[in-house]
């Protein structure tokens, strides 16, 4: 009986194998012709993605010159670093940096913090009106970011908030998506933990700060990447929120210097390459903590 | 999604009920200062806001103005007549209806071709996923370099091969390509990441059984993978719709809409409705209409994946 079954075992593989054609199993000509296109479609691809910043990581070591030499390379022919040094003085890049470091840093600490805070009491703690707060929270994550900024913009007006750092930073203090990732977390940890230290008379700042932040350090660390990549990156809301140079974040400055046509191309490359420079060095040295949220959020999706 | 799974709360604490009023009241106060900042926020800048965009949008509105005459459905009435919004539409539309699919298939693609964790598979995940991590308007402007036709280097290599000498981001036919390209160039790699993190979860048992079965490589594909690929699909499809839909940054800074309104997309236009030409009202209406919109897709998108889990 048993030999049968192994042998019947065995026709099934051979079957299994067969419905495979020579030409195309492990070795053949068509696995071996399949395998190169696939590299080369993968190759070709990744040279596609990369064009943009090996262009502009040339043409931040070209003189002006040589943007418009011919023929045209990705490699400058005169190397020059001319460019980085001019990128201080030809434009308030200083100041554009400082404001997206405030911007992006204070609406990452301020919104870590504060959906840290609502996400624990969300998680653990019972009071009238939880519900209703929780339903506020989800309301507001469906409506689009377009919809509120126009009465966004005249509120700030009225609070002489516009053209502020203030301004830029406290209506992105907080979001719900914050608060739910963290929320998500907080009730995964073991009641045991918490109900142990309440036992023994501790306070719930206690608890939050002393046993919940610490065992939510992943998770705080990838809403931090979050936040700070999606500010560092924006460009509609400082381009509303701020109105002149001296306030502007490095995106929204460096469009708009580059909409004037008296920068020139060498010296506007090199900006860019600096303002990409700390979230390319996050994102090599902490990788994980960048596709965990996409990941994380895509897989309870 | 997320937020259904966030719809069950916690069990609460049953000791609570039983203590002493004055405790539980104190308790409660706790809580509401745990909420104060994030809820103070909430209701100031995005509840508020809300409702008052809803009013704006049913007044002829002006920034600062102490009188705002009442219109009711004025704006929605001039916004169905207004061919220039039709116009950003469809360009809204096209763009969308582009850049989701070919967004969600590459990205799918090259999860599956980068699967499995190799050096030089980490290496073209990183290489793929690394536009994801830039600004759109800042590379907007080196692409809008890449394609110009004096210094960029995609229209020499063109010349160089023998294909026409295009000024793409000046034509009416090629601006909205060129503008699709490079909103797959930024996302795709943030479908494959998605995609990539399903990939883990597919038993590796399943896929044994099915070869046992005689299942081919394509057939293990087809009847295993991609059955339980299905709520990362609709995930990465929901993300894209909607991102495609608010499209603005990349747009702005390459097109500025043009060339005559050709890339011109719906979010373009309350923006330049509200600031530029100071018509909040209007800029209100427009916007309501796009939340509909995404609304109405998200919605569509969910009933369409569901309707095919059941058969």
């Amino acid at each position: 009986m048993a030999s049968a079954q192994v042998h019947r075992d065995a026709e099934a593989k051979k079957a299994a194998a067969s419905e495979v054609p020579v030409w195309a199993r492990r070795g053949g000509w068509w696995w071996g012709l399949s395998r190169w296109t696939k590299w080369a479609l993968l190759l070709g691809g990744a040279v596609i993605i990369a064009l943009p910043f090996l262009w502009m990581l040339g043409a931040s070591f070209k003189p002006e010159s040589d943007i418009f030499g011919y023929p045209l390379r990705l490699q400058p022919t005169h190397p020059t670093f001319s460019n980085y040094v001019g990128i201080w003085h030809e434009l308030p890049f200083f100041r554009l940096l400082v404001n997206s470091v405030v911007f992006a840093g204070g609406v990452t600490v301020c919104s870590v913090f504060f959906d840290s805070l609502a996400a624990y009491a969300l998680a653990r703690l019972r009071f009238p009106g939880r519900t209703l707060a929780f339903y506020l929270v989800l309301a507001t994550l469906m409506v689009p970011f377009q919809v509120t900024l126009v009465p966004v913009f005249e509120l700030l007006f009225k609070m002489h908030w516009l053209n502020t750092y203030q301004g830029l930073i406290v209506p992105r203090a907080t979001s719900a998506f914050g608060i739910f990732l963290l929320r998500q977390f907080f009730i995964t940890v073991p009641r045991e933990l918490d109900e142990a230290a309440q036992a023994e008379g501790a306070s719930e700042w206690y608890i939050y700060s002393r046993i919940m932040l610490p065992l939510a350090k992943p998770a705080l660390a990838t809403l931090a990447v979050f936040y700070f990549m999606n500010n560092w990156n924006d460009f509609l809301w400082p381009l509303v929120v701020t109105s002149t140079t001296n306030m502007r974040t490095l995106p929204a400055g460096l469009t708009l210097f580059a909409g004037q046509y008296v920068v020139e191309h060498g010296v506007l490359m090199a900006g860019a390459l600096i303002s990409l420079l700390p979230l390319a060095v996050a994102f090599a040295l902490a990788q994980r903590y960048f596709t965990q949220g996409i990941a994380t959020t895509g897989l309870k999706g | 999604m997320k937020q259904s799974a966030a719809l069950s709360l916690g069990a609460a604490p049953v000791a609570a009920r039983h203590r002493p009023r004055a405790v539980r009241l104190r308790r409660h106060a706790r809580a509401y200062v745990f909420l104060v900042p994030s809820v103070t926020i909430l209701v100031v800048f995005v509840g508020y806001p809300i409702v008052s965009s809803l009013w704006m949008s049913l007044h002829n509105w002006s920034f600062f103005a102490t009188v705002q005459p009442y219109v009711g459905l004025q704006n929605y009435r001039e916004l169905w007549h207004d061919s220039r919004f039709w116009g950003d539409l469809r360009n809204t539309a096209i763009y969308t209806g582009a850049v989701v699919p070919l967004q969600v298939g590459l990205g799918l693609a090259l999860a599956v071709a980068l699967q499995r964790n190799t050096f030089i598979n980490k290496f073209f995940r990183s290489v793929y996923f690394f536009p994801v991590i830039s600004s759109l308007a800042t590379m907007g402007i080196v692409w809008k370099f890449l394609l110009d036709p004096t210094i960029g280097i995609i229209t020499h290599a063109m010349v160089a091969v023998g294909l026409p000498d295009i000024d793409f981001l000046q034509s009416t036919a090629w601006a909205l390509p060129s503008v699709i390209l490079v909103g797959v160039w930024k996302s795709v790699g943030f479908s494959m990441v998605i995609f990539l993190a399903a990939l883990q979860d597919v038993p590796e048992s399943l896929l044994e059984a099915a070869t046992l079965d005689g299942a081919g490589p394509w057939a293990r594909f087809r009847r295993v993978v991609l059955p339980m690929l299905r709520p990362s699909m609709l995930f990465a499809s929901v993300i894209a719709s909607i991102t495609s839909m608010q499209l603005f940054d990349s747009v702005y800074v390459m097109t500025g809409g043009g060339p005559i309104f050709h890339t011109e997309t719906l979010v373009t236009y309350i923006y330049l409705e509200a600031f530029d030409y100071a018509n909040p009202g209007y800029a209100a209406a427009l916007s309501w209409v796009l939340f509909l919109l995404i609304l109405a897709i998200s919605m569509l998108q969910l009933r369409l994946f569901r309707y095919r889990e059941v058969n």
